[in-house]
Parts: C-alpha cells; structure tokens; sequence
C-alpha cells in the first residue's frame, strides 16, 4: 500500500522576473526514491529546493501553488521554517562538511535541538553511521577533522549528518555527481537501505543512476513535469515522446 | 617559404624587453623604497630611543625634571583608554556587521548604513575628537550629571568620553573588516547549517561567527592600533600632559580592595605624551631623547598589536584554503 507523502499542487516559481517551474503537480510516494531528471536549467533544483523552502533564502524568491506534505501546507504562514527544515532533511551537490571534527558534524544538528546528554549524542553519531554504512570507517577518526575524509566519504558523512535530526523527507541534490563509480555506487545501495525509513527524493543528471535507483521519476522540462511515472515505465515505455529523446539521448 | 621566425624573436631586435625591464626595475625601486622609508623611520626611532628606556623610565611616574621621571602612567593609560575604547566599540561594531553581512537585504537602508560607514571612515579625527567633546562631555556628560544631580561628576573631559570618542573613530574598522570576515564564509556552510534546522541566529553564532573570528580579531587589533596613535581626538577628552597619579578607583569589598580603571578620572597618553615632549619642552635638546623613547615604546606597542594580527590573518588564511580545497 502506497501513501501519498507529499502533493505538490499547481507549483510555479519565480526568481525575480524568472520562471523556474510553471504549474507542476506532483505526487511522491512514502518509503520510495523518486527521481527528478531533466536537462540543466529545467528546474529540478528548484522543485527540491520548494519542499524544505531552502529558496526562502535567495533574493527574488516568489511562489505560487501548494505543497502538502502529510497534508500540510508547508508555506502556510504559521510554518516554522526550522523546524521544517529539521524533517525535511537535505543533501547538497557537494559534500559541505563544517570544517570541524567527524563528531562535532554528527552531533551539531542534534546539540541545536538541545540534547546534552554525552552519550545519548554518541548513540546518535554511530546511529547514523551504521545506517549510513560510513561507521566502520570513521570510528577511529572521529575526532579528526572531516575534511581530511576523501570526496565520496565526505558525501556519505554528510547523508550521515542530515540523518541525525531523523528526519521523514530526505532531499538529495546531485548527491554524487562529483564522485567515482565506487563512492556513487556506495551512495546508491545506501538509497535502499534507507527509503525503507525515509522518502527519497534525488536529482540526478546520470540516467543509469535514476534507472538503478528510484521507484518513480519525473522528467522536467523548461519548468513544466513532462512526465511522471513508475521508472521501469518511463525507462522502457514513455508515454510522451519528449521523455524518450532525452532518455535515448537524442536531446540535451 | 620564408622563415618568419629568424630575424624576428630574437631580444636584440625587439624593444619589447627593454620597455619591460625598465618599467620592472622602476616598480621594482618604489616598492623596495616602501621598505627603506619603514626601516629609516624604525631605525631613528630606535637609535635615538634606546639609550634612555629602562625599568624606571617605563614604569615610573613623571617628574618635573623629565629626566628623573618615567611614562608609566602614560602606559597605563593609553592601555587603560585602549580597554574601555574596545569595550564600548567591539559588540557594536560586531552587531552592526552581522546585520549588514547576514540579515540586510539590498535595501534602501542598507545602503545608508553602508555609506554612513564609508563616511565616518573619512572624517578626519579632530573633527571626531571636536565631535566628542560637544556631543559626550557637554550633551550626555552634562545631561548624566542633570538627571542624576553629580555636580560636575560626568560632564567633563575623562576617560570614558576618551574612549567613547575614539570608539566611534574606530568603528568603521571594525565594521568593514568583520563584514568581510563574514561575507568570505562560503554560502555552503550557512546552507548545510539551515539545511540540518538551525535557525538563522544558530547557524551565525555556531557556524559563522567561528570561522570568522581570526578575522574579526584582525579587524580589532587593527582598530586598536590605529587607535593608540591617535593624538587629536583625545586632545579635548581628558588627557593630560602632567599627572603622577594612576586613573584608578577601588572598588571596596570591606575585606579586599580591588583597583579599577576609574573611567571618570583624566588620564595621560602616549600619544598625546610625545605631542607634549615636541612641542612644549623648555629645553628640546634634553628632552629629544626622552621623546624618542615614548616614541618608541607606543611604535613597539603597535608592532606587536600588528604582529598578533599578522598571525591572526595567517590562520584565518590557511583555514579558508583547506575549504577551498576540498571543494
């Protein structure tokens, strides 16, 4: 059985004078990864950027439509956007560990929210890296600093780390792009372990990667969804002709 | 086919190099100057200064017979002018930066605050001195000792008008150099730091401000030594040229009594101590020496305020190129 996490309704977002997405409507499953793919520009940053309100920040920012997540307009004027934030996890294109200690970015979310107890935050530091598969490597390191850790490590460290404040939603921008094919494939068996707590979202210019990993996937173009379906159905059998150009590389 | 080559690369033929090496060497010989003007400046200061800088010299009180008498007080307090001067000028700076830095949009106002900056930064320092005399002494002074009925307590020239008047001097400083600190922390780390839920007050005090602080530092050193060298400013403020007793106070705790810098008391001043030594020095030839020695006591001060934020800047340097790298 499949719930419906989060609706996206009628979303249109401006920059200034620029329209970055035009009347999307989506829905996203719970427990899945879903994958928004499409040529750079198409707004696919910009759709996952909506869901934690991380645009909220950039100068110019306007919206119009609805996002419910479990039914809740999230850009209702009564929002917290912190605490939003705190369960609508993200992961950036690149690894933007605190130029602290392995620890100290484990258990810097989790100190904000107010736990002091020692050992309930190294519970929560290895929690995190066992989930992430990161603990058997960073364990006699912790107190080293994490950007002496190598990219790929540093990507997982920071899944890790937008882990530790348990959040539902988990948004992922490009989350290997910047990786080798071991660290990317690491990253991708990751997604499995973890949809089964969270709902995945995950953009990602590396069509293999979105037909490996993700249950469902949205195809945007010029900030309009083009097409929204099962992956195996948009991999093997898209419905709009759009898609199978990009998909088969006859576009972009 | 012909051999574009021969005849044309070669330096003989070519006044290219030697336009070259002539301006080089020209930029060469005014920067090397820069030097020789440091060390020639330095190099007097200390040869004339050093004969007469002992124990006594820097810690005793003056004499009539200058001589006999030493600069202590004049150390302390500049020191003392120095302290309170931070302590009114340091948060505001601090604040006002973060609000510019992290919280002003590009506004109407921000560009207000951004030029009242640049503005202050421009106004000659006996204009701030006059400044402070007129607005501290005779306006908050005055109106203190009216409200609180103290006499002539607070509307006077003293320490804490000083202070207060050179911390307006310095604030621009402080605000450019600690808006910059925090404008070269990277956008990844305010975006990691939201993105985890902080609040935008968590994300500043636990990630910004931290990676910024070397900088910040350097800001308030630098600040604090262009401070200590200023003469015209505390001119009106309180400094004498005469006076054997410490600026201090004693907070009475019946069983201990602790010295405070009294920030109502007039005070001497380095600065304002050479000033006095140049100018109305009954026999210059005498004196000459002792003015050096002040002269270098307050050079060696700034030196070593400038060294800690050289050092300063040289961490902070090396903590932005390991970010760098790693992305």
């Amino acid at each position: 059985m499949k719930e419906v996490k989060i609706k996206i309704k009628n979303l249109s977002v401006y920059f200034n004078y620029i329209q970055a997405l035009n009347d999307v409507s989506l829905e996203i499953f719970e427990n899945k990864v879903t994958c928004l793919i499409g040529p750079s520009g198409c707004g696919k940053t910009s759709l996952l950027r909506s869901l934690n309100r991380m645009n909220d920040m950039i100068y110019g920012f306007r919206m119009k439509g609805e996002v419910l997540i479990d039914d809740i307009d999230i850009y209702d004027k009564d929002i917290d956007v912190v605490n939003l934030r705190r369960l609508v996890g993200m992961v950036f294109q690149q690894s933007n560990l605190f130029p602290k200690s392995i620890y100290d970015n484990l258990i810097f979310a989790p100190k904000i929210l107010g736990v002091k107890d020692k050992s309930e935050l190294e519970e929560i530091a290895e929690k995190v890296c066992t989930q992430t598969s990161i603990w058997d490597e960073v364990k006699d390191r912790l107190n080293e600093s994490a950007l002496n850790l190598s990219a790929g490590q540093q990507q997982r460290l920071c899944i890790a780390r937008a882990l530790t404040v348990n959040p539902d939603i988990l948004l992922m921008d490009e989350p290997s792009s910047s990786l080798d094919p071991v660290s990317t494939s690491k990253i991708e068996d990751l997604l499995f372990d973890l949809k089964r707590n969270y709902t995945i979202l995950i953009v990602t210019h590396n069509m293999q990667q979105a037909a490996r990993v993700s249950d469902y996937t949205a195809y945007l173009y010029l900030g309009q969804l083009v097409e929204y379906d099962k992956t195996t159905k948009i991999f093997t059998n898209p419905a709009n002709k759009q898609t199978e150009d990009f998909l088969t590389g006859r576009f972009g | 086919m012909e051999n574009r080559f021969k005849g044309n690369i070669k330096k003989e033929n070519s006044s290219n190099s030697i336009i070259d090496n002539l301006l080089i060497g020209g930029i060469r010989i005014i920067s090397f100057s820069v030097i020789i003007i440091f060390i020639l400046i330095l190099g007097k200061i200390f040869y004339e200064g050093i004969g007469v800088i002992n124990w006594n010299f820097l810690t005793g009180i003056p004499k009539s017979d200058i001589s006999k008498g030493g600069i202590g007080p004049a150390i302390f307090g500049t020191m003392a002018v120095s302290i309170i001067m931070l302590i009114l000028a340091v948060p505001v700076g601090i604040f006002s930066a973060i609000y510019i830095s992290e919280f002003a949009k590009d506004t109407f106002w921000l560009r207000l605050i951004r030029a009242s900056v640049n503005s202050l930064a421009g106004v000659p320092s006996i204009v701030i001195g006059l400044f402070g005399f007129g607005f501290f002494v005779l306006f908050i002074g005055k109106s203190i000792d009216n409200i609180l009925q103290t006499g002539m307590l607070f509307g006077q020239p003293a320490i804490i008008w000083a202070s207060a008047t050179l911390a307006v001097l310095v604030l621009p400083t402080i605000i450019v150099t600690t808006t910059e600190a925090l404008n070269s922390i990277p956008l990844t780390f305010r975006q990691a730091s939201l993105g985890l839920g902080a609040s935008k007050w968590q994300t500043i005090r636990y990630i910004i401000l931290p990676q910024a602080r070397p900088g910040i530092l350097t800001g308030v050193i630098l600040a604090l030594s262009r401070s200590i060298g200023e003469t015209a400013p505390i001119m009106f403020l309180g400094c004498a040229f005469f006076l054997p007793n410490l600026p201090l106070a004693y907070l009475d705790l019946s069983f201990v009594q602790i010295p405070i810098i009294n920030p109502a008391d007039q005070f001497m001043h380095l600065a304002y101590h050479i000033f006095i030594l140049a100018t109305q020095s009954s026999n210059p030839t005498l004196t000459a020496p002792f003015q050096y020695g002040t002269t270098l006591v307050l050079v060696l001060i700034t030196l070593l305020l400038n060294l800690t934020a050289i050092i300063f800047r040289f961490r902070f340097r090396k903590i932005i190129e390991v970010v760098n790298r790693n992305q």
